[in-house]
């Protein structure tokens, strides 16, 4: 019972020091905000708001209509006629267009004797995936019209694609930024909170008075784990709430595992924090090896690129990072309503990085204090 | 009073500088984490889809079926893993071992070969990656494509030769995200130095009350903003010409532009970022709330507003606007433009103009914050 009582008096000191000043609540609260609202608009792959240049040099009917139907299909929202090469050239240099078709002269001409009749077509290097979307949307498009030229010849082509996507028909990047947005957030409160808590008292010197009190280390681990767990939670539930009520995105899985599984993350993350703070002496020191630990872990989640593009020993090495697995947990019960058994297989990693690193931070705080 | 003295300003430049090389935390975040940070967006950043894992289903066991089939398995864009049930397949679909899944139905290679019919083959993605999404069936597509092409050949045109759409990359001819992500990261890296760094060592100062110290010192408000400033840009610099040499002989980017021009763009980006640091921590005083400022002020919007991996044209309107006073969206372009395109004045001036100009408003900005904190 003391045992009990000790962690209570503890826990309710952090909150207090946490909770205690304005600007201490605003940074809890404003950030998430902040990028709930920013994040699924600027951070995103999808292409939108494209130029396509178009230097027409037939003027026969198939170009013309090829044309219209570039323009019709929504996927461009400028089309920047030009009558050069030069200006063409121009177009892709300064980057007022992404794509820039070229129609040669016998493009018609070639049709009509049955010749192949290429298009050229020029992407914009410098943005190679935006402008390698941009060229299969004008892909898909001239699919269409394919078959719709075959079929006014009265012919049948062969064979089709018929594509669907499932979970998220319309590839809504929402419905992939937000489930992604609940592990990076969590990730960023919780380990500040805990990775600082300890530097702070540090600085300040009240940590010496927490060791002379009762409190065994183990105790001062739990006590400044608590508040670390809870702000995780508090955070999640924030942008989970905004995500189904705001975004509008269903939400398909279960709660109950979702949030069971985050309490697995959240203890990884507290031992990372935890890990850092007992190596650091000052605030300084403490913030940028979170900022050096979170920044690389955000970036190789999965989230900016998908993880089987790196090298293989690279994705061998994110085994060990924890926002990789959490965000596929998210990901995977949110969207996907992922099985137990799914996501047992993803949350055991975590708890194999938060013993490691509970282990070792326990072990700096027994050699502190010693 | 002096407006400046050169002695006492290089004491005071010779403590800062003494200051940084005493804290390895600084060290850590000037040279380490350039390092770090480079191999990471290096190697781990890549959008280029080298293999995508998709599964397959053949019901039909015809020629035309297994044509296909060897069509996609060939394919170096793809890394096929064949299924016998529907079911095992959907749930490698859902448990992401899969990123999409072909089926070919069970009367393919008959409708194949009837002329009034059309043999559908279908494409499944999942939906939950939208990026990766679209390249499954853009791939899946042009294997498709290709094999229908070939298969007309053969049989001596049933499928007339029709229009062609004949990709070309400009500027990064091997279309590899690493060439223009790279020299996007030295902007995150960059203002990672220029604000974090600077926003914590000044709000310390104030913390400690060593800054109180300094004004009651006859150290000039110029002489503070100089000693403050010159010694981070030196370091600063020195980063970027570390990241741009391991970028060019480590990592093989290109780089095409000169190195005056380089120096030019970069100082000026540098200036405005220490101008952000120095102007948030003279206004919090706090190294807890700077840091979290620092975070959200200029780095986020480096990492999501600079256009260094995600598209500004593809932003809403009130976005596209909030870029145009972010510097790092300034020095995303010209690198951009210095590393693929070489030293093109002409694409150079407006970012060096708004750098300018983003510069005169952010150290304008922290003079007059220390102005007022000295009254």
């Amino acid at each position: 019972m003391i045992f009990l009582s000790r962690i209570h008096a503890l826990v309710r000191k952090e909150f207090q020091s946490l909770l205690s000043t304005k600007s201490g609540r605003l940074l809890l609260v404003m950030p998430v905000v902040l990028q709930t609202a920013l994040f699924p608009f600027a951070a995103t792959l999808e292409v939108k708001n494209a130029s396509l240049a178009v230097f027409n040099e037939d003027r026969g009917r198939a170009s013309v209509e090829m044309m219209q139907r570039f323009a019709a299909s929504g996927a461009f929202t400028r089309i920047i006629p030009v009558w050069s090469a030069a200006e063409l050239d121009e177009a892709i240099g300064t980057r007022e267009a992404l794509l820039a078709v070229h129609i040669p002269a016998d493009f018609s001409r070639k049709l009509t004797t049955d010749e192949a009749s290429p298009v050229q077509v020029i992407l914009d290097g410098r943005r190679s995936n935006s402008s390698q979307i941009a060229f299969n949307y004008l892909q898909a498009v001239l699919d269409v019209y394919l078959k719709d030229r075959a079929a006014a010849a009265g012919r049948v082509v062969p064979s089709e694609i018929v594509a669907r996507n499932w979970f998220v028909p319309n590839l809504e990047y929402t419905y992939f930024i937000l489930p992604s947005l609940v592990a990076i957030i969590t990730t960023i409160g919780s380990l500040i909170v805990t990775a600082l808590s300890v530097a702070r008292e540090r600085e300040q010197g009240t940590f010496e008075q927490l060791l002379v009190s009762p409190l065994s280390p183990e105790m001062i681990m739990i006590g400044k784990a608590v508040p670390a767990v809870v702000v995780g939670f508090f955070q999640a539930t924030l942008i989970l709430t905004a995500a189904v009520l705001v975004y509008g995105i269903p939400f398909r899985g279960s709660l109950a595992l979702l949030y069971g599984a985050m309490f697995f993350y959240a203890l990884a993350l507290v031992g990372v924090g935890l890990f850092i703070s007992s190596i650091s002496k000052t605030q300084q020191q403490a913030f940028l090896g979170a900022f050096v630990f979170m920044v690389p872990a955000i970036l190789l989640s999965g989230y900016t690129a998908p993880v089987e593009n790196m090298p293989v020993w690279m994705q061998h090495l994110t085994w060990v990072n924890p926002v990789r697995h959490f965000v596929e947990i998210v990901k995977g019960v949110f969207l996907k309503d992922a099985s137990f058994a799914r996501v047992l297989t993803l949350v055991w990693p975590l708890v194999v990085i938060s013993m490691g690193t509970l282990t070792f931070a326990a072990l700096m705080f027994r050699r502190k204090s010693a | 009073m002096d407006w400046i003295s050169w002695r006492r300003l290089r004491a005071l430049c010779w403590k800062e500088t003494l200051q940084i090389f005493r804290d390895p935390s600084s060290i850590l975040i000037a040279f380490f984490m350039p390092l770090l940070m480079l191999f990471i967006f290096g190697y781990g950043i890549n959008l280029d889809f080298s293999k995508l894992r998709i599964g397959l289903l053949a019901d039909d066991a015809g020629a035309e079926a297994e044509a296909f089939a060897a069509a996609l398995t060939g394919s170096p864009w793809l890394e096929v893993r064949t299924y016998d049930s529907r079911a095992a397949m959907e749930r490698a679909l859902v448990d992401s071992q899969i990123r999409g899944f072909v089926v070919i139905p069970q009367d393919f290679s008959r409708q194949m070969k009837r002329a009034d019919a059309t043999a559908p083959v279908q494409v499944v993605a999942d939906g939950t990656e939208p990026n990766i999404a679209q390249f499954v069936r853009a791939t899946v597509s042009g294997v498709w494509q290709t094999w229908q092409m070939q298969r007309a050949g053969e049989r001596g045109g049933d499928l007339r030769r029709d229009i062609s759409l004949e990709p070309r990359v400009w500027f990064n001819a091997a279309a590899e995200s690493r060439n223009f992500i790279i020299p996007g990261s030295i902007t995150v890296i960059m203002t990672v130095i220029g604000a974090l760094l600077t926003s914590l060592v000044v709000a310390r100062e104030w913390e400690r009350g060593t800054m109180e110290a300094l004004l009651a010192s006859p150290v000039t408000r110029t002489e503070l903003l100089l000693c403050k400033i010159l010694p981070y840009y030196g370091l600063g610099m020195l980063s970027l010409m570390l990241c741009v040499g391991v970028a060019h002989w480590v990592l093989k980017v290109p780089f095409r532009g000169t190195v005056p021009a380089l120096w030019l763009v970069g100082s000026l980006f540098l200036l405005s970022v220490l101008g952000i640091g120095l102007a948030i921590s003279t206004g919090m005083r706090n190294q807890f709330n700077a840091a979290q400022a620092a975070l959200n002020a200029a780095f986020l919007p480096a990492v999501m507003l600079s256009g260094f991996i995600y598209e500004i044209s593809s932003m809403p309107l009130v976005l596209r606007g909030v870029t145009h006073i972010i510097p790092a969206r300034y020095f995303v372009s010209s690198m951009q433009t210095l590393f693929q395109a070489g030293t093109i004045w002409k694409l150079l001036w407006p970012d060096i103009l708004m750098l300018a100009g983003t510069t005169i408003v952010f150290i304008g900005l922290t003079a007059k914050l220390t102005k007022r904190r000295m009254e």
